[in-house]
């Protein structure tokens, strides 16, 4: 008795395993069930029992409810299909007058808007792409086709390679000197001799559209949820769902709402975009001292002058860490957009992965990441700049590096006229180094992957039967032998021994929505193989961090490894382990586990790093040794941070799961995939959507709730 | 007053529409050319495109789902297809044709299959004596040369395309012909998974068998498609049959948006002339897939080389 008042949680944890297997060995598999493919859609099998709801059929195995709930949110995806449907083709038609047939055409309402509004941004993604590419449809959208084709000395004839790079170098001087100005030197340079420059710069183009947009949508959102408790308290659910959900799944209902193009690649690129920038203008906002808005109030300021010239200016560091996070956001959303149209590194990426060329695949994702990271770096330099008020500059002094520019575009023009001499028969590569002319490294690739194939296939072959055999498959039988029920009480019960009857309550609405679904075994192999990948990339990362912690310089380099990885498209990922591990889960869970240790190890590092160094010294005077400190102190105050990592490891190992389907997979995200190009697939995609970002949010609300309980304990924050 | 304005309105749209109907020359606003992922129909996205800038015709292209694209073309997003291939894409085909906005614009010279089948090499290594006769398929001695680590009671794997390409047809086959207890169907997710299990199979040396379709690039080096039962009309379990039949015979069509002829009349007649044989796609295909050209630069080179076939659609 004396243990079970000693350590109360341990036996009440105890109690919840025992009934949990308990139930598990209570019910029996029935002996109808086997791992169903979904929805069985067009077989009619007598087996089949049928309910109706809302006009809706939907046909499914019936099991014993303790086994298997029946998928009583089935008619959910088809309704939400169904009346995207009307919306877009059947509500409101009207007559709209058509240039190209000189007829009238009857439209309906949303169409036409939406191809209003989308042929608004194909105009801006234009305007900045043909400025550096050069082009005619900018000029074409103020007069037309015909008048083009006319005139064609009208045609934007894009910049020089040199006088962007310039430009860029420039600007990095500016906002933060000699280092970062090199350094977007280089990346424009080796952008250009790689023959990368057409595909970059159109990404750029649609990325310097969707980022300002995401902006200024996620800041004016963040101020209404400031103002009004509503707003806020509409929004929330909605931030959070689409933090965790799968970006692809947002495909679909874009797809269908916004047709192909670069576009719909700036919408879908926003929709991910600006959740994260309304959550760091609220914290922002909200860190705001009240004694900084009552100087505002007594100063005389009116309620806008109050937001923009008090509360967004001091809350500057917050949001334009937000217009960080937008800019990664925009990076990480380049080869997904591809799917619906947009061209660029992405597009080019897929094309690569589609010839199983891991070489071109490399390339088009280093370029990515180096953009990515050379923004980032910029963006972070602006942030921290602090206006000079006392600076007392000569004329030259205050507009040099406008000069400077100037110059630049002087000399990248002469030079450009220079080459179009000396490069006469062939690219003039003083302009523009032709996609694919450049140098290129992915010969020694491709022959790298093929040789580790060759040299250690034996090797390779034991190690992926032995780990398909022994440990996965069984694991995944484990999993799917799970009654829903007994699934059911343990979430539910650990939710309510973490964070009370509340946490208990959503952790219940979120897992039921999921039982309730049709694809409740396919969630199940989804979680399978995340919970490998997660417990794989935390030990690794907890190790790697721990170690890498000892030493200052290995620890900064680690973080910088961790930058790039973490910007590099996953994408890329896939080829070399599908060459090596074939069509199976090994590969996927490979490529899981080298995405989803990042976030492990970096928050480790960090984590470790936010020990107060008082406690460091006090330790040390106390007599501990070095691992007395890291297992006593150190490990224990780092945990909660540590604890948000093995958060973030879930987000990016769900995230890989679901990509994974490329390879070929039989959870979620295969039927997402196929949602893709279902012509009902709208409906199906989002709510496959919803239940992995569900997944997600299980996790991350114990998580959370037990890293807010530690801290209280531990007294931090 | 209103009937003046109405009166005005008519007259103009009138005047507008004359002036629409006398100018028969091809609008100037480009011809959406969608390209998928597969590397036969982008280098003719290409050589299309090519054959219609010849002509005078502004030309753009879009990247879009293979399946999705139809929808695409009905609202007027995307302009043309040029690769409708019966098996996989019929369905959406003709269920955009039924709802109004796309229209049939004839077919290739081409015929296509596209079916479960393996490389020749497998035949060669007697690792399932009696193929292409899909009977040979019960012999529990020859499923076991196919198995792989993650085969179910090490029933032989039979990879087909993504689920995304014909849904649940192929296991629902395997199951209808009594070979469930000996095979068993692996969805892979993307084209390129294929002929990466292509390429492993064949350093391992164990059979494999996959979906695939001709005109392809494998054709070179030797494929065959397993004969199953022959297709008939309804055979398939979507169609309500049994689902006891192999792939049909298939047409490769050609697909426009209804406004095209209208506001393109030459680059429409043009397309509704054009035809590829299986070995004129073959040839685009393997430009990329065996040469490693860019697909722009396939469709310059085959563009240059085939001058005399393409010119005579122009005419």
């Amino acid at each position: 008795m004396d243990y079970l008042k000693k350590y109360p949680k341990l036996f009440q944890w105890l109690f919840l395993l025992i009934i949990f297997f308990a139930l598990c060995f209570s019910i029996d598999v029935p002996e109808t069930y086997k791992f169903i493919r979904g929805q069985a859609e067009f077989v009619k099998d007598p087996n089949q029992s049928t309910y109706v709801f809302l006009g809706k059929e939907v046909r499914y195995y019936a099991f014993d409810v303790f086994w298997r709930l029946p998928p009583l949110l089935g008619w959910l995806p088809i309704w939400i299909n169904d009346s995207l449907f009307f919306l877009m083709n059947e509500w409101m038609p009207m007559e709209f007058w058509n240039e190209d047939t000189q007829e009238y055409k009857t439209r309906p309402l949303v169409l036409e808007i939406s191809r209003t509004l989308t042929s608004f941004m194909t105009f801006l993604i234009f305007l900045i792409r043909e400025t550096l590419l050069g082009g005619l449809e900018t000029i074409v959208a103020f007069t037309s086709w015909d008048w083009i084709d006319k005139n064609p000395w009208a045609e934007l004839p894009g910049l020089p390679w040199t006088i962007v790079a310039a430009g860029f170098a420039i600007l990095a001087y500016k906002l933060s000197g000699k280092g970062l100005a090199i350094f977007a030197g280089l990346v424009m340079v080796y952008i250009s001799i790689f023959g990368q420059w057409k595909p970059s710069m159109q990404t750029l183009s649609f990325i310097l559209v969707a980022a300002p947009l995401s902006f200024l949508f996620g800041l004016g959102l963040g101020v209404a949820a400031y103002k009004s408790k509503r707003v806020e308290k509409a929004l929330y659910p909605i931030i959070l769902v689409m933090q965790t959900m799968p970006q692809y799944a947002v495909l679909v209902p874009a797809l269908v709402l916004f047709g192909v193009g670069d576009h719909a690649a700036v919408i879908i690129t926003m929709i991910v975009a600006v959740p994260p920038m309304i959550l760091l203008t609220l914290i922002g906002l909200r860190a705001v001292p009240p004694e900084v808005i009552e100087a505002g109030r007594m100063s005389g300021c009116n309620n806008w002058q109050l937001m923009s010239k008090v509360l967004i200016p001091t809350a500057r560091r917050d949001i334009l860490i937000g217009v960080n996070q937008v800019i990664m956001v925009c990076f990480s959303m380049a080869v997904i957009s591809a799917f619906i149209g947009a061209k660029g590194l992405g597009f080019n990426l897929l094309l690569a992965l589609n010839q199983l060329n891991i070489g071109l695949a490399l390339e088009a994702g280093l370029c990515i990441s180096l953009i990515a990271i050379l923004l980032d770096k910029m963006s972070l330099a602006w942030a921290n700049k602090q206006t000079d008020y006392f600076g007392n500059l000569t004329f030259f002094q205050r507009n040099k590096n406008v000069l400077f520019f100037v110059a630049s575009v002087i000399i990248g023009i002469i030079l450009a006229y220079l080459g179009s001499f000396i490069f006469k028969d062939t690219f003039n590569y003083l302009f523009e180094v032709p996609h694919n002319k450049g140098i290129s490294t992915a010969d020694f690739w491709n022959k790298g992957v093929d040789w580790i194939f060759d040299t250690f296939f034996v090797y390779i072959k034991a190690f992926n039967t032995w780990l398909i055999v022994e440990v996965l498959q069984p694991m995944r039988a484990l999993y799917l032998r799970m009654p829903a029920v007994a699934t059911l009480v343990l979430v539910v019960g650990a939710g309510y021994l973490i964070g009370g009857i509340r946490s208990a309550l959503v952790v219940c609405a979120l897992t039921l929505f999921i039982a309730l679904s049709p694809w409740w075994d396919r969630a199940l192999v989804t979680t399978y193989m995340a919970t490998f990948g997660v417990i794989m990339s935390c030990t690794i990362g907890f190790t790697v961090g721990t170690l890498c912690f000892q030493n200052k310089r290995a620890a900064a380099f680690m973080l910088g490894v961790c930058d790039i990885f973490q910007t590099f498209p996953s994408f890329v990922y896939l080829i070399p382990v599908m060459m090596l591990f074939g069509i199976t889960d090994t590969s996927v869970l490979i490529a899981v586990i080298v995405y989803a240790t990042i976030p492990a190890t970096r928050y480790t590092i960090e984590g470790l790093r936010s020990v107060p160094a008082g406690l460091h010294d006090a330790a040390t005077m106390s007599g501990v040794n070095k691992f007395q400190r890291l297992t006593k102190i150190e490990f224990p105050l780092a945990f909660p941070h540590m604890m948000l990592g093995l958060n973030q490891t879930i987000v990016f190992a769900l995230f890989m799961v679901i990509i994974g389907a490329f390879i070929g997979t039989e959870d979620l995200g295969q039927y997402i995939l196929k949602a893709l190009s279902d012509k009902n697939g709208a409906g199906i995609g989002l709510t496959l959507g919803i239940c992995v970002a569900f997944i997600g949010l299980i996790f991350d609300n114990l998580i959370r709730t037990w890293v807010e309980q530690r801290k209280k304990h531990l007294g931090i924050d | 007053m209103r009937k003046i304005i109405s009166f005005l309105s008519a007259v103009i749209i009138s005047a507008v529409s004359f002036a629409g109907i006398a100018n028969s020359a091809d609008s100037k606003k480009p011809i959406v050319i969608p390209t998928h992922n597969w590397s036969s129909q982008i280098v003719m996205a290409y050589v299309i495109g090519g054959i219609m800038e010849s002509m005078g015709n502004n030309v753009k292209y879009v990247n879009a789902d293979s399946q999705a694209v139809y929808e695409s073309i009905r609202i007027g997003d995307v302009t043309i297809s040029h690769e409708v291939w019966e098996s996989a894409f019929g369905k959406s085909f003709t269920t955009a044709l039924d709802k109004g906005g796309l229209l049939d614009w004839g077919d290739h010279e081409a015929r296509t299959l596209e079916d479960m089948g393996y490389p020749n090499w497998v035949a060669e290594k007697g690792l399932c004596p009696g193929l292409p006769d899909w009977t040979a398929l019960k012999n529990p001695d020859c499923a076991k040369n196919f198995t792989t680590p993650d085969s179910p009671d090490g029933k032989g794997r039979m990879l087909e395309g993504p689920q995304t390409w014909h849904g649940d047809l192929i296991p629902q086959r395997v199951d209808a012909l009594g070979l469930g207890d000996l095979w068993w169907v692996k969805f892979a997710g993307s084209a390129d998974a294929l002929w990466a299990e292509l390429a492993a199979a064949e350093k391992e040396g164990r059979g494999t068998i996959i979906f695939n379709w001709t005109p392809n690039f494998t054709d070179g080096a030797g494929f065959t498609f397993i004969d199953f039962p022959p297709y008939t009309a309804g055979c398939r379990p979507e169609d309500g049959g049994d689902g006891k039949c192999g792939s049909p015979d298939g047409y490769l069509k050609k697909a426009v948006n209804a406004d095209f002829p209208k506001t393109h009349p030459k680059a429409a007649a043009m397309f509704k002339k054009l035809s590829f044989s299986t070995s004129q796609i073959g040839a685009m295909a393997a430009l990329v897939d065996v040469d490693k050209m860019t697909h722009e630069d396939a469709a310059k080179k085959w563009l240059k080389d085939n001058e005399k076939v393409w010119k005579a659609f122009t005419k």
